[in-house]
């Protein structure tokens, strides 16, 4: 470059004091004599710069460092230009070819491999959103917020979260006593499938797997996208939008224009939990459901094809919610983690997160289900003696590797305790039950609040605590399922007063019990009963393969104005008990444990238990994850993680089977790469109905007394 | 680039020996000095650095100002504005609130031609990559960058006006589809943003977005959009406590739901099984802006030659590409091509023939449109009204009931003097010989030279003839069309032939709902010269061009006559004469007619044209214009107030001409809502 520009002479030679032109003339002269230059091929320049000598002062103007930056830029955005126009003159199959040139010709995207095989459009298909990946757009907002009428706030390009943080997270925020808008403030979920098609630009949701269902004939009106605000409890989202009205309303709708085709609905993540309450809501009488009657969803289904679906919940809610630490949970963290993440504001802004997060009922939908029956006691877990190793070897050959991982696990001496969903130090993470001593924290005065009032804007309940409860909450010493539940009541009283008007985490024990009724209960499985409708089908379709968190180690963090108290151990780790920075892991979508996706499918509900009475067929496919091989390929094509499945072409290939007509039987019934059916066994947890029992005891009395 | 720059020396080298050598010796004394000079030489301008630099000084420059607009608070533009105009009018949506008015009724939007948008399902190879992507509105890049298979993937199949086969095109859905057609213009954005500030959201409007392409059956039969509207209006009812919709549709968007509340009473396989009260039950009014209730001339000069000013807006929005004389016949066309596969561009040809739009001698507007006046007409409207009387009686009738004449002479000579020689005489059998050349589907090339000379002969066509020369003209396409809408006025409404679907969309063979209680408005802006009928004449026909033309160098006398570049026009929005969009709510509908058998009471709601004062208003708020009128905030000030409950009486009745200032000016200036009432003694026998 320097050379480029040393080129032009500024000063006049002084025997030729002319004009500009003649010095051009001058040097090219010199050129044709100057011989003696050594650089053959340079001596243009130098011979020029030589013959100066003795010049007048320069008159022309001189490369300042502005002028420099200037035509700096000049020449990137001249070759910027000229790379987008290639870009934009290039035929658009062009990245395919170097793609195919590099890593060898690509698989046919399942739907291209499935039009070929001649499957077209049969049954009408309805997506369900998960949480956090529904876009949700302002109608109404306070002054700050001032020209985002109708501009995503959620999803898209976040650009609003860097421009004005605070105002971003006052308008994504819910009224933290009615959990539904505060005043003056109307954000509102984006409707149609651009809810949820892309997150944010280039970012696939459901994107990859529309593209395959267009392949072989669906358009827009046999896909509809049952986007809901995602921030609301279930329940509100009727109250507020009348969401499942619209559903039930656009399911018919589907139905009777397609010529009777029931419709194959395809809920992912917490929509899954969504569409259970659906599920139960369109089939309860009137004021409280939707009036559908009781064969609603015989009717209208054929099938429920859940996506790393969180059916019991996940540990990772707990996190969340205590102490907005889990790794994704706020994903907001991730998208801005320089913001965000930034230590000089950690405090404050996790705080903000924290506040923003806790208004949102929903998330407590996800906290565990069904207590220690399921998730293990102190002193074990469904999953003990899983081993963190085996994730490496896990290739295609898994079912060997599946033996192979089981062997260790055997032979590992140490075995982590995952029921204990939250132990404050590793040493009573690993502590046998006997030594742990705890006192009780239920009982425990929170005591007068510390002095810190100015953070009450602030609204984490925390600065309700004081110290004396704080301190009780640690010396309870460690959490299983059943205790999280107390704990989160007791740190955070009004949170959950909200949280259990609307969601339920126990296991009934007479599901005839007219207070099932109640919505609140619609989306616990444990709680509910499947819709009577033998001919539908439920799918679990989940990642398998990643370490997925179960369990915390916390410790109390110095308790500095305005911070959260608690805070997870990052140096804890331990190498046997797939404990890595104070989270143990279990296998997994990275965010959806095996247990909470598979176990409804796999035992719960299996053949004909008190929670499936019509027996409605379940079955399970689960994906193992394979990571990308290089970075064309962007998420992969062969992903197990929670929403990069979405683009999994063995998971798009079975669910195109499904909506084209395909059964359960036809797609090859269970495929399992986990040990869930094995996990599912230990959980003892009471399928047959009590009356059934009655019977049984009844008649073995009556035969043994015989 | 050092090649570049040594180039302009060797050019005059030559002649400069003499100084060389005096060069050469000091060049060799200072030999050793070199490398010390060079780094204190500033360095010379070359063009290209010059360029570099002013390109990146004006990129630094642009980033900079970007850097500003993005920091700089919301509000700015308006301050500045308010600055220069003096205060603004509150927007009407927060006028109303202020008033205290709420969401109540349900909204539903039905778009017009043109302004929906339309995305890519499935295409052939050429169209890779735009699955998803919007074909028709937002950018039109695809327009640009490949227009061939963009006109390819827009044309629907000629024969079934379906699918071509391997082509799926969709409409938008959700309010998405119409709200911007192209990105910063406008077409339902201003009206939902002042809905929304009364409390309307998504739950509660709801756009019926359907493949304008199509034939309006043909939507319920590939895309079941009728039974989506029925079900839509239905659920929002029922969520919304079972308060009715108020529907507004725009352009030809009234055509379709007037097919649509026939159909969704109709019995189930032709229509969609609601019973007969179905509209009483759901729709609380019916909002027509715009609307093209007896079609537009401007479809006709459309289908004849692709020539009306707007009827494609396409051609607007790529100028220089499909106006470019070099291309100019082979685009248009590929363009009429392309428009002639869309059956619903025949929805607007004009309806009820000579009785509606006058014949060889009369035509119901008579003179009495002032088309000079619209420069004058301004913000100050108050003393206009005056202008057309005094206009009135220097200018000659216009014969606006000679839709199409060729040539001047013919359009304004007296009905005696033309010598017509009958179209139906001449016969079709010769074929021109140039089928090999025109693979382009327009049907001319069938013709033949005898034909567009029997074209040419018959002279002058009225709306009654208008027909009869499509099809002359183009049979397959009238065909198709014929098949979907019919264009005449019924004698017996009570005749079953009326029960088929393509009699729907015209109001003069169809009966209103039973639904005594709802209302229908109709709004549409005066003031702007409309385009109404045309001077023609036969171009030379070159293989594959189309061989009638608009005859632009035809004008008036006066700077006041209507006659200009070929168009006569008339009152109107600029694409609905005012005669179309008012005279079924000002006389077919109004009271108990055997139309509106009801008798649902009827509204007109004029806005008067005038243009925004400066370029800060961008398209204006007191716009008349046919799409700009959506942010006009008269308008909006209706809408909500009929949303919010008010009916057509609390709103002030009929509301002819009112001026930008809010003060009506009725009747007097104006004759003009009389002459249908003189002259329509037949329509409504």
């Amino acid at each position: 470059m320097s050379s480029l520009r040393r080129r032009k002479p500024i000063n006049e030679s002084s025997d030729s004091k002319h004009k500009e032109e003649e010095e051009d003339e001058d040097h090219d002269d010199v050129d044709a004599v100057g011989d003696d230059d050594v650089n053959g091929k340079n001596k243009k320049t130098p011979s020029k710069i030589k013959k100066k000598r003795g010049e007048k002062p320069p008159k022309q103007p001189k490369w300042s460092c502005m002028d420099t930056c200037c035509w700096f830029i000049g020449c990137i955005c001249i070759t910027w230009w000229l790379l987008l126009f290639l870009y934009n003159a290039m035929p658009a199959s062009f990245p395919q070819y170097v793609t195919e040139a590099i890593t060898g010709p690509l698989p046919d995207p399942p739907g291209v491999k499935l039009k070929k095989e001649g499957l077209e459009a049969k049954h009408p298909v309805v997506f369900v959103p998960g949480i956090v990946t529904g876009g949700l757009e302002l109608w109404e907002g306070r002054e700050c917020a001032e020209g985002l009428f109708r501009k995503r706030l959620w999803g898209g390009t976040f650009g609003e979260v860097y421009k004005r943080p605070l105002c971003w997270v006052e308008h994504m925020s819910l009224d933290n006593e009615t959990g539904l808008d505060p005043c003056g403030i109307r954000v509102r979920p984006v409707s149609g499938l651009v809810a949820a098609d892309y997150f944010a630009p280039g970012y696939f949701v459901w994107a990859v797997l529309i593209a395959n269902l267009a392949r072989i004939g669906y358009e827009d009106k046999t896909m509809y996208m049952a986007a809901y605000d995602w921030r609301l409890s279930f329940q509100n989202t009727e109250v507020r939008d009348q969401t499942l009205s619209r559903i039930k309303s656009n399911i018919e709708l589907l139905v009777a224009t397609n010529g009777g085709r029931k419709v194959v609905v395809i809920p992912h993540s917490m929509g899954v939990l969504y569409f259970l309450h659906f599920m139960k809501w369109v089939e309860a009488p009137a004021p409280m459901g939707g009036g559908g009657g009781p064969d609603w969803c015989s009717k209208h289904i054929k099938a429920v094809v859940n996506i790393g679906g969180p059916f019991l919940g996940v540990p990772k809610a707990i996190a969340g919610l205590f102490s907005a630490e889990a790794k994704d949970i706020a994903v907001a963290r991730a998208l801005a983690p320089g913001f965000l993440d930034n230590d000089i504001f950690q405090f404050q802004t996790l705080q903000h997160v924290m506040r923003m997060s806790r208004t949102w009922d929903s998330t407590m939908s996800m906290i565990p289900r069904g207590g220690n029956t399921i998730w293990g006691g102190l002193d074990w877990s469904p999953e003990e003696g899983n081993s963190c190793a085996k994730k490496r070897e896990k290739k295609n050959e898994t079912q060997i590797a599946d033996q192979a991982g089981s062997e260790n696990a055997v032979c590992k001496a140490k075995s982590a305790n995952y029921g204990r969903i939250i132990s404050f130090g590793k040493d009573v993470a690993e502590a046998s039950s006997s030594d742990i001593e705890r006192i009780d924290f239920r009982g425990a005065i929170k005591g007068h609040s510390a002095a810190n009032t100015t953070c009450r804007d602030v609204w984490t309940e925390y600065h309700d605590m004081g110290f004396a409860g704080i301190k009780a909450v640690a010396e309870y010493k460690t959490y299983t399922a059943d205790s999280l539940v107390d704990l989160l009541h007791f740190v955070a009283p009004k949170m959950m007063a909200r949280g259990t008007a609307h969601f339920s985490y126990g296991v009934a024990d007479n599901l005839d019990d007219p207070k099932y009724k109640h919505y609140k209960y619609w989306s616990n499985p444990l709680e509910t009963r499947l819709p009577n409708a033998p001919d539908m089908e439920i799918y679990s379709l989940y990642g398998v393969g990643l370490p997925t968190e179960r369990a915390y180690v916390y410790k109390l963090s110095p308790h500095a104005e305005c911070s959260i108290p608690f805070k997870i151990d990052t140096s804890a780790d331990d190498e046997d008990t797939c404990l890595r920075d104070g989270v143990y892991s279990v296998d997994g979508d990275e965010t959806v444990p095996v247990l909470s996706a598979g176990f409804m499918c796999a035992k719960g509900w299996r053949g004909k238990t008190r929670f499936n009475p019509s027996g409605i067929r379940t079955y399970i496919r689960e994906y193992n994850h394979l990571p990308p091989a290089n970075l064309l390929e962007g998420r992969g094509t062969l992903s197990g993680a929670h929403v990069d499945i979405m683009g999994n072409f063995a998971l798009i290939e079975d669910v195109i089977r499904i909506a084209a007509g395909a059964s359960g039987e036809e797609l090859g019934g269970d495929q399992v790469y986990s040990k869930i059916f094995n996990w599912s066994e230990k959980i003892n947890l009471q399928l047959v109905h009590i009356s059934i029992l009655l019977r049984l005891f009844i008649f073995l009395e009556v035969s043994i007394s015989i | 680039m050092s090649f570049l720059r040594r180039r302009k020396g060797t050019d005059s080298s030559k002649s400069q020996n003499l100084r060389c050598n005096i060069v050469k010796e000091d060049e060799k004394n200072n030999l050793y000095e070199s490398p010390r000079k060079e780094s204190y030489n500033s360095k010379k301008w070359s063009c290209w650095d010059s360029c570099c630099w002013f390109i990146g000084f004006v990129c630094s420059v642009w980033w900079f100002l970007l850097l500003l607009y993005n920091t700089m608070p919301a509000s700015i533009p308006q301050y500045v504005t308010e600055a220069i105009t003096g205060p603004l009018t509150d927007p009407p949506g927060v006028k109303l609130r202020k008033e205290g008015l709420t969401v109540n009724h349900p909204v539903v939007f039905v778009p017009g031609i043109v302004t929906g948008g339309l995305e890519l399902w499935e295409g052939h190879q050429c169209a890779e990559g735009l699955f998803r992507k919007r074909l028709w509105g937002g950018s039109f890049g695809e327009l640009y960058k490949r227009p061939l298979c963009w006109a390819q993937h827009m044309s629907l199949d000629n024969e079934t006006g379906l699918d071509p086969p391997g082509i799926r095109v969709r409409p938008v859905s959700g309010l998405v589809a119409a709200d911007y057609f192209a990105a910063g213009y406008f077409v339902w954005a201003v009206l939902i943003a002042n809905l929304a500030q009364i409390g309307y959201e998504e739950k509660t409007m709801y756009m019926a977005a359907y493949d304008w392409r199509l034939s309006f059956q043909n939507t319920e039969v590939r895309d079941q959009t009728l039974s989506r509207i029925k079900s839509n209006i239905e659920l929002m009812v029922a969520t919304n406590g079972g308060k009715k919709v108020v529907v507004i549709p725009h352009s030809m968007g009234v055509l379709y739901f007037l097919h649509f509340m026939k159909w969704v009473e109709a019995p189930p396989p032709m229509g969609g099984g609601g019973g007969s009260e179905w509209c009483a039950k759901h729709i609380k009014a019916v909002m027509n802006i715009g609307g093209p209730f007896l079609g537009v001339p401007k479809s006709v000069s459309g289908l004849f030659s692709v020539e009306a000013r707007d009827i494609a807006i396409a051609r607007t929005f790529a100028p220089g590409f499909l106006d470019k004389d070099v291309f100019g016949l082979q685009t248009f066309q590929h363009l009429m091509r392309m428009t002639r596969t869309w059956d619903s561009t025949m929805s607007m040809i004009p309806k009820g023939g000579d009785t509606i739009w006058g014949g060889l001698d009369w035509s119901p507007e008579g003179s009495s449109f002032n088309c000079g006046a619209k420069t004058l007409r301004n913000n100050s409207i108050n003393n206009t009204g005056q202008i057309p009387n005094i206009n009135l009686a220097n200018m000659k009738d216009v014969n606006y009931g000679r839709i199409i004449s060729f040539g001047k002479d013919v359009a304004e000579a007296h009905s005696s003097k033309i010598e017509r020689v009958d179209l139906l005489d001449s016969m079709k059998a010769d074929m021109l010989a140039n089928l090999t050349n025109c693979d382009i589907w327009i049907e001319y090339h069938d013709i033949g030279d005898h034909r567009i000379k029997a074209v040419a002969d018959y002279k002058v066509y009225t709306a009654g003839s208008i027909l009869d020369l499509l099809h002359f003209v183009s049979p397959k396409l009238m065909a198709r069309g014929g098949a979907h809408f019919s264009y005449g006025i019924a004698d017996n409404l009570d005749d079953p032939k009326y029960q088929h679907y393509k009699y729907w969309s015209n109001p003069l063979e169809t009966k209103l709902p039973d639904a005594p209680d709802m209302e229908i408005y109709s709004m549409y802006g005066v003031g702007i010269p409309t385009e109404r009928a045309y001077v023609y004449k036969v171009t030379t026909a070159t293989d594959c061009s189309i061989p009638f033309q608009i005859d632009t160098s035809a004008e008036g006398g006066s700077e006041d006559s209507c006659l200009k570049g070929g168009v006569f026009s008339a009152d109107g929005d600029e694409t609905v004469p005012v005669l179309s969009a008012g005279l079924m709510a000002a006389k077919g509908w109004r009271g108990k007619t055997r139309f509106n058998p009801s008798g649902i009471p009827t509204y007109i709601r004029e806005y008067s044209h005038a243009p925004p004062a400066n370029l800060l208003e961008g398209r204006g708020t007191q716009s008349g214009a046919h799409v700009d009128i959506m942010g006009n905030f008269a308008l909006i000030e209706d809408v909500i107030r009929v949303a919010a409950g008010a009916t057509g009486k609390e709103l002030g009745g009929d509301h002819r001409r009112c001026s930008p200032d809010g003060i009506p000016t009725v009747g007097g200036s104006k004759p003009q809502p009389h002459w249908h009432y003189d002259r329509l003694g037949a329509v409504a026998k």
